[in-house]
């Protein structure tokens, strides 16, 4: 699934940076009933996961009060260069990855 | 004598109201964008927050992938959307010759599936029209809007101007009610906006979604009672074209995110 990621490329070392990162997902409340009565199943993402380097820096988990595509910031101190990995797992086996680079001076 | 002053003055009374209503002037027209609050409108200027941008990251891949039994990408025909879309959307609805009427983007994607995809049409509001056609219309993100200006295309605005102007359904109220006389009020806590058709497709946060101009005249008619025309219906694509030309030189702002 299409993923907005927003890494500074460049920081100095210390530095305290943003991450922003924005996914595609319709995030299915499971309270939800069709026309004819049927229960929509819940379809959400439980978990969001940030590693810098291999070193888990950030988690959360998700409910199904969270809206569509959800969108989270959160911040880290830039240690040294090198990547970050997200990943994002859901109901119905879904997973979903994404990564970005940094260059620490 | 001054019962012939009487009825002149209950005349201009009676027609004063009709003379205050009317069209906005071009320098008086604003887009949605300016009603909306802060937290909204940064979501819409940060690419990386706007989640109508995930809808064009997904439409970037749409238009190379290969489709239908002609085997054939939107990029084999129009090459580098980036200069070949540029300002196309801009101009949509268009005229089409051989259908003879304007047609929407949407129609205008699902006729070239047809024609040079040999592909099947892709349901209104699915979700890769609107990735599709709101990957087109970013290519036009600040080109000024020239919807309408094709002389072919003058009866079919006049008729959207028409359904503009006419009352209907059980609340008996026309687009113009609301969004030529009463903009900048409120309307159930929500501000009512000129109806200026500058982000489409678009997010809004109640949809959670992106969605169509077309979606959105739905819920307009289904707000005053009235039974809305089906998706792709002449009536729609005239409005929208009618919309299109009110807003002749605005900038188009898709993918524009809308409470």
């Amino acid at each position: 699934m299409a993923a907005l990621i927003n890494v500074p490329a460049k920081a100095k070392r210390g530095d305290i940076i943003e991450i922003r990162t924005l996914t595609s997902h319709i995030m299915e409340t499971g309270f939800r009933h069709t026309v004819d009565g049927a229960l929509v199943p819940r379809d959400i993402i439980t978990s969001f996961t940030c590693r810098y380097n291999g070193t888990e820096i950030f988690r959360a988990d998700l409910f199904p009060a969270i809206a569509a595509n959800p969108y989270l910031s959160f911040f880290t101190v830039a240690r040294e260069s090198g990547k970050f990995e997200f990943e994002w797992i859901g109901d119905n086996g879904y997973s979903s990855t994404a990564s970005a680079s940094i260059t620490v001076e | 004598m001054n019962f012939w002053r009487a009825i002149v003055l209950a005349a201009l009374a009676a027609t004063a109201p009709a003379l205050l209503a009317g069209e906005i002037p071009p320098d008086a027209r604003r887009s949605g964008y300016s009603f909306m609050g802060p937290d909204t409108r940064a979501m819409q200027d940060d690419d990386s927050s706007n989640p109508g941008m995930l809808f064009v990251l997904d439409g970037e891949a749409l238009w190379t992938k290969k489709a239908g039994s002609a085997h054939k990408a939107c990029a084999d025909c129009h090459g580098d959307a980036r200069s070949s879309m540029k300002g196309i959307a801009a101009r949509y609805p268009a005229f089409d010759k051989a259908l003879a009427r304007p047609v929407t983007l949407d129609q205008r994607i699902n006729l070239c599936r047809a024609n040079h995809q040999q592909a099947a049409p892709l349901p209104y509001e699915s979700r890769d029209v609107l990735a599709l056609s709101a990957f087109v219309a970013h290519q036009s993100r600040g080109v000024a809007i020239t919807a309408g200006d094709d002389p072919q295309l003058k009866p079919f605005v006049e008729q959207g101007r028409n359904l503009f102007m006419q009352r209907e359904g059980q609340l008996n109220l026309a687009c113009t009610n609301c969004h030529d006389d009463n903009f900048e009020k409120r309307l159930a806590g929500s501000p009512i906006t000129q109806a200026q058709p500058t982000g489409y497709p678009l997010y809004r946060l109640e949809w959670q979604t992106l969605g169509s101009l077309e979606r959105r005249l739905r819920s307009c008619m289904t707000g005053v009672r009235a039974q809305a025309y089906d998706y792709g219906a002449p009536e729609l694509v005239a409005l929208e074209l009618y919309l299109m030309s009110r807003a002749r030189g605005m900038p188009m702002e898709t993918p524009a995110v809308r409470p």
